[in-house]
């Protein structure tokens, strides 16, 4: 799960490239960069979750 | 009114030489922050490991600076006119430097080309001491040497590039008319972002130290060993901060004389308001403020103000300072209670998202339009890429060089088993309830 989340998070910084090259219009721009930086959080937010070890353990 | 004129991303004026003199005696007093760092690293660590953890401090920054003369200059394009790119839609996107290997040529570039690369040397050691104090008390110095030798040869120059050696995030504002591109008058990102993300890749790798977090019951507090450390590095990474904002809006925002004492006063009440905000946060929490978490706030506020002294007015820098020192002692508690994450520096919170908080901020102080969208593309390409690449370089070099010590020499102390002494020999070591 760990690494299904990092592989997200590029995906999302490509999200925010696409929006820089198809939306010329400066607010569809902003609003998709903005929903690509979530696309990002949840990438993020599965990583952390998957990095989170058990309780006891003390070593990855 | 700012701190600056509006930024433009046209190419500054030559430089005279009473402006070169100024900037280079301000970097010349930048290390101090470094110095302030290494003590905080230090101090928030166990007695055990206090010599490996200053030893760590100055061999990553070393290697660091040599690795980044050898190679890393090269691919940040400091002193290069050439530049690895790709020709998309119409623009051109830089993404490498094609500079000179080992600096040659150093004496006659530009003055201000000379200053730009000691700005970098100075930002190649803070990245890399910063992920350190993360892996406090359970960190090899082998592999610590190694992982500042993998940021200052690859990921550093990378980012440095983009944002500083005229790449595409530098190009924001040409290609796309996204303001003046990506700004970080400071190294919120190269450094500081960089540095925080990085701690992070290291502590999901090294995983938590023995004990921290037992079967049972709450996480174990493992509290530093030294909170004067911790408190004097503060008030020396303050004076070092100072430069540090000052010499980089001069060099990477071309800002005037005049702009500097608004940069200085900003990145003063940034901090000053962050400590406040911090002290006021654990009060509550806790019933007494917390020192180590206060001294977090305060280098939080200072890390803020790197991305936004130089743009902000007074009351923005005291906004965002306080942001920072609020959100700081409460994301600590997060990372630590609710996601296990054993980061005892708290390099995560203070420096990787108080740098990106500083950058956000930057976009929404900047005068230009579409800055915000400028800041907001180059947090994605951190977050986005920099954070998977650093996480895939560490991880390969754990398989190489095993990033985390023996359980043994986690319980004599990084001290006695990295450097066969420890650095209070006249203090009696106790034995360690944690690992009951």
């Amino acid at each position: 799960m760990k690494y299904a989340g990092l592989l997200v998070m590029p995906a999302g910084f490509f999200l925010t490239l696409a929006a820089l090259l198809l939306f010329p219009d400066p607010t569809r721009r902003l609003a998709f960069v903005v929903c690509s930086l979530v696309v990002e959080a949840m990438g993020l937010a599965v990583a952390v979750r998957g990095h989170m070890p058990a309780r006891g353990a003390n070593r990855p | 009114m700012n701190a600056m004129a509006p930024i433009t991303s046209a190419p500054a004026a030559a430089m005279s030489e009473a402006v070169f003199a100024l900037t280079l005696a301000l970097l010349l007093l930048a290390p101090l922050a470094f110095a302030g760092i290494a003590l905080i690293n230090t101090g928030l660590g166990r007695s055990r490991s206090a010599a490996q953890a200053m030893l760590g401090n100055l061999a990553l920054g070393a290697v660091a600076v040599i690795v980044f003369a050898l190679v890393g200059a090269s691919f940040a394009g400091t002193l290069g006119t050439s530049e690895a790119a790709f020709h998309v839609a119409g623009k051109t996107w830089g993404v490498l430097g094609r500079g000179p290997f080992l600096m040659h040529g150093l004496g006659s570039a530009t003055p201000q080309a000379q200053l730009a690369l000691l700005f970098e040397f100075m930002a190649v050691a803070m990245a890399a001491i910063i992920p350190w104090g993360s892996g406090a008390d359970r960190w090899r110095l082998a592999a610590g040497i190694a992982s500042a030798a993998v940021l200052a040869g690859i990921v550093f120059p990378l980012a440095a590039n983009w944002i500083w050696g005229g790449g595409w995030l530098a190009q924001l504002g040409a290609n796309f008319g996204l303001g003046a591109g990506f700004l970080d008058a400071g190294g919120a990102a190269t450094v500081h972002a960089l540095g925080g993300l990085s701690a992070l890749a290291l502590v999901w790798i090294a995983g938590p130290r023995r004990g921290k977090f037992p079967r049972e019951g709450l996480s174990t507090a493992m509290p530093g060993h030294n909170a004067v450390y911790v408190l004097f590095g503060c008030l020396l990474a303050l004076v070092g901060w100072l430069t540090w904002n000052a010499a980089g809006a001069v060099i990477w925002l071309h800002a005037p004389l005049a702009a500097l004492p608004g940069t200085a006063i900003n990145t003063l009440l940034s901090a000053a308001a962050a400590l406040a905000a911090t002290f006021a946060v654990t009060r509550f929490r806790f019933g007494k403020p917390d020192a180590s978490l206060c001294a977090n706030g305060w280098l939080a506020g200072l890390v803020t103000s790197t991305a936004c002294a130089a743009l902000a007015t007074p009351a923005e820098a005291i906004f965002a300072g306080a942001v920072a020192g609020f959100f700081t002692p409460l994301l600590v508690e997060v990372l630590e209670l609710a996601i296990s994450i054993d980061d005892p520096s708290g390099a995560i919170a203070v420096h990787g998202a108080s740098g990106l908080w500083g950058l956000l901020a930057a976009g929404f102080f900047a005068p230009q339009a579409g800055q915000l969208t400028a800041q907001l593309v180059g947090i994605a390409a951190l977050l986005g890429l920099i954070l998977p690449l650093v996480y895939l370089l560490f991880a390969l070099l754990n398989r190489v060089v095993a990033f985390r010590v023996d359980p043994d020499g986690e319980r004599i102390g990084m001290d006695l088993h990295e450097l066969g002494g420890g650095a209070y020999p006249e203090f009696v070591i106790h034995r360690d309830e944690s690992y009951r």
